[in-house]
């Protein structure tokens, strides 16, 4: 075990968790705003890529790609939010319904199974070759930071208007959002586009990264996605209250995430365990809260008052 | 200002849960009337009230507020012109919005939700100055979040985002049920300052009798999904709760096997 391997890999690691953690803004959005466990993400996970690597092989500028990844990955959250919202289907049926269709949409797409893209040939924004001696303004680690930056700031602004106000009331307490007038379906489906266009969107990245699109490059994507949101919380729950900085918070959890990773392949881990062990780390800090509040809570002596 | 006419709602028909919660229901409520309901329990009220708020659509009949016919609009469309304050003070509040955040959403009621701020500069002193008239000091705690306050604090916090917006009618359901004495009292004292104040249409069910005789203009009681006495004006006034469970017993033809179902 050489330690220079390790801190050589350690700033890919870093820059594939920046990738990872726009995807997880997507999910915390899903599963902590609007309080819904979206499981579409896996099949998203690849469409982004999917579409802006076909986008990109076909000559079209790198951010119009980009854009339209994001557009498809909006339209598979749309999906989702019709089976829920207007067919009724249970919110993590919905998520599975979507994701399988989506790996048959993938296939179209892409017409096979992996489509590479030449890093050589094409203006790409994000490459694993563009991590070490490259001009700092081309280093993905700077842009992928910048972007995420820039998305946590409009994310920021959205959740204080008068319709973020109104879709983050809908995940809290739907009885009392429809009382008040909210459409709460409507801001569901919403919900639900805006996270499939963000995870779309680090799709896209992640496939420029990596060079390629697989169609099975998002498998597992969910798990990843609560891994790095579970972890933010954990570690930076504490000092970050304001809403930006626990969006922040959730993009250095999906980072440590990949150094974690990175350190445990440098360990000399079975890769093939490595997505179990991922699982099992996340059902740990799933349960946490839940045997807290069962094996750890003291008996709370009531005041004078009695409920009548 | 509220007219329910020949309204019926049967849950789970067919089944062998089924239950006819209104059974042909009409009522007809004036402009500023402060109605308080009673009735036991699987009388219809709550049931009633849903109706009227859209929870679901019922089965038969209409439900006209001021005039306009609401029996197909879906809920959030017809929280324009309703206040609804619920049993569960967990129900009517975000609980991890802060209290202005929860009083703009409400002031925003039947209004289109764009891209403006969510909430102003100049909001949060109305809301300032609003929550001081309840006396609960919640006027300097406005980015406390909900979750923390008190079920009567809720309860309060509650009321008011329901007359926010001035609604067409107000709904109680049993909103003092799962507060302690003290706090109830309190928060019906608020709820009789802020209805007479704006001058509110309001629906208020409730389990204690004597409270059901204190407050309001007009009294109703409920049995098997329809009303089967309803006092106004004097009549009203000279009320006892004996005289009460007396008319009761009349209109009903049976005796009133446990009063205790009526008086909670």
């Amino acid at each position: 075990m050489n330690f220079m391997n390790l801190i050589n890999a350690l700033p890919g690691a870093a820059a594939q968790g920046l990738i990872w953690g726009i995807m997880a803004i997507g999910v915390y959005l899903t599963f902590r705003i609007l309080d819904v466990a979206d499981l579409t993400v896996d099949g998203t996970m690849c469409t982004g890529g999917a579409v802006c690597i076909m986008m990109m092989l076909s000559g079209h500028n790198v951010w119009v790609s980009m854009l339209a990844a994001t557009g498809a990955g909006m339209l598979a959250g749309l999906a989702t939010g019709i089976f829920h919202t207007f067919m009724g289907i249970p919110a993590i049926l919905s998520g599975i319904l979507t994701q399988l269709s989506l790996y048959s949409i993938n296939l179209k797409i892409m017409g096979k199974a992996n489509q590479a893209i030449n890093v050589d040939k094409y203006d790409l924004l994000v490459s694993l070759r563009y991590i070490k001696n490259v001009p700092f303004l081309q280093n993905t680690i700077l842009i992928t930071a910048i972007m995420i930056v820039i998305l946590i700031a409009v994310l920021y602004w959205f959740f204080g208007t008068e319709l973020g106000c109104a879709l983050r009331a809908t995940g809290c307490n739907p009885n009392m959002s429809r009382a008040q007038g909210i459409n709460t379906a409507r801001n569901t489906v919403l919900g639900l586009m805006l996270s499939n266009g963000l995870v779309a969107l680090s799709s896209a990245m992640l496939a420029q990264y990596q060079g390629f699109a697989d169609v099975n490059m998002g498998r597992g994507a969910i798990v990843i996605g609560l891994a790095a949101v579970i972890i933010g919380e954990a570690i930076f729950g504490r000092i970050f209250r304001n809403f930006a900085l626990r969006l922040l918070g959730v993009a250095l959890g999906s980072i440590l995430y990949y150094l974690v990773l990175q350190t445990v392949i440098w360990l000399g881990v079975d890769t093939d365990l490595l997505k179990l062990l991922s699982a099992l780390v996340v059902a740990a800090f799933l349960a946490a809260p839940y045997w807290k509040g069962k094996y750890f809570t003291k008996p709370v002596k009531r005041g004078g008052n009695t409920n009548a | 200002m509220l007219e329910l006419k020949n309204i019926y709602k049967t849950f789970n028909p067919g089944t062998i849960n089924e239950k006819v919660a209104l059974n042909g229901l009409s009522l007809n409520l004036k402009d500023g009337d402060f109605v308080t309901v009673i009735g036991g329990n699987g009388a219809g009220k709550s049931t009633m009230l849903n109706a009227v708020a859209g929870t679901w659509l019922v089965d038969e009949g209409q439900i006209l507020i001021d005039g306009i016919d609401v029996t197909k609009l879906s809920e959030h469309k017809r929280a324009v012109y309703l206040g609804r304050v619920f049993q569960d003070p967990m129900t009517g509040t975000a609980a991890t919005m802060e209290i202005q955040e929860n009083l703009a959403l409400a002031k925003r009621r039947g209004k289109p939700r764009l891209l403006r701020s969510g909430i102003t500069r100049q909001e949060r002193e109305e809301y300032k100055e609003l929550l001081k008239v309840l006396g609960l000091g919640l006027e300097s705690r406005l980015t406390t979040k909900v979750g923390l306050l008190s079920g009567g604090q809720r309860q309060a916090l509650t009321l008011l985002m329901a007359t926010l917006q001035k609604p067409k009618l107000l709904l109680l359901d049993e909103h003092t049920a799962a507060l302690d004495p003290k706090t109830a009292a309190k928060v019906l004292e608020i709820t009789e300052m802020i209805v007479k104040r704006d001058h509110l249409t309001t629906l208020m069910i409730t389990h204690n009798m004597r409270d059901a005789i204190a407050h309001g203009n007009r009294l109703i009681m409920m049995m098997d999904g329809r009303i089967i006495l309803d006092i106004e004006g004097e009549e009203k006034k000279k009320l006892t709760v004996r005289n009460l469970l007396d008319q009761f017993e009349k209109a009903s033809g049976e005796q009133f096997s446990s009063d205790s179902a009526l008086l909670g």
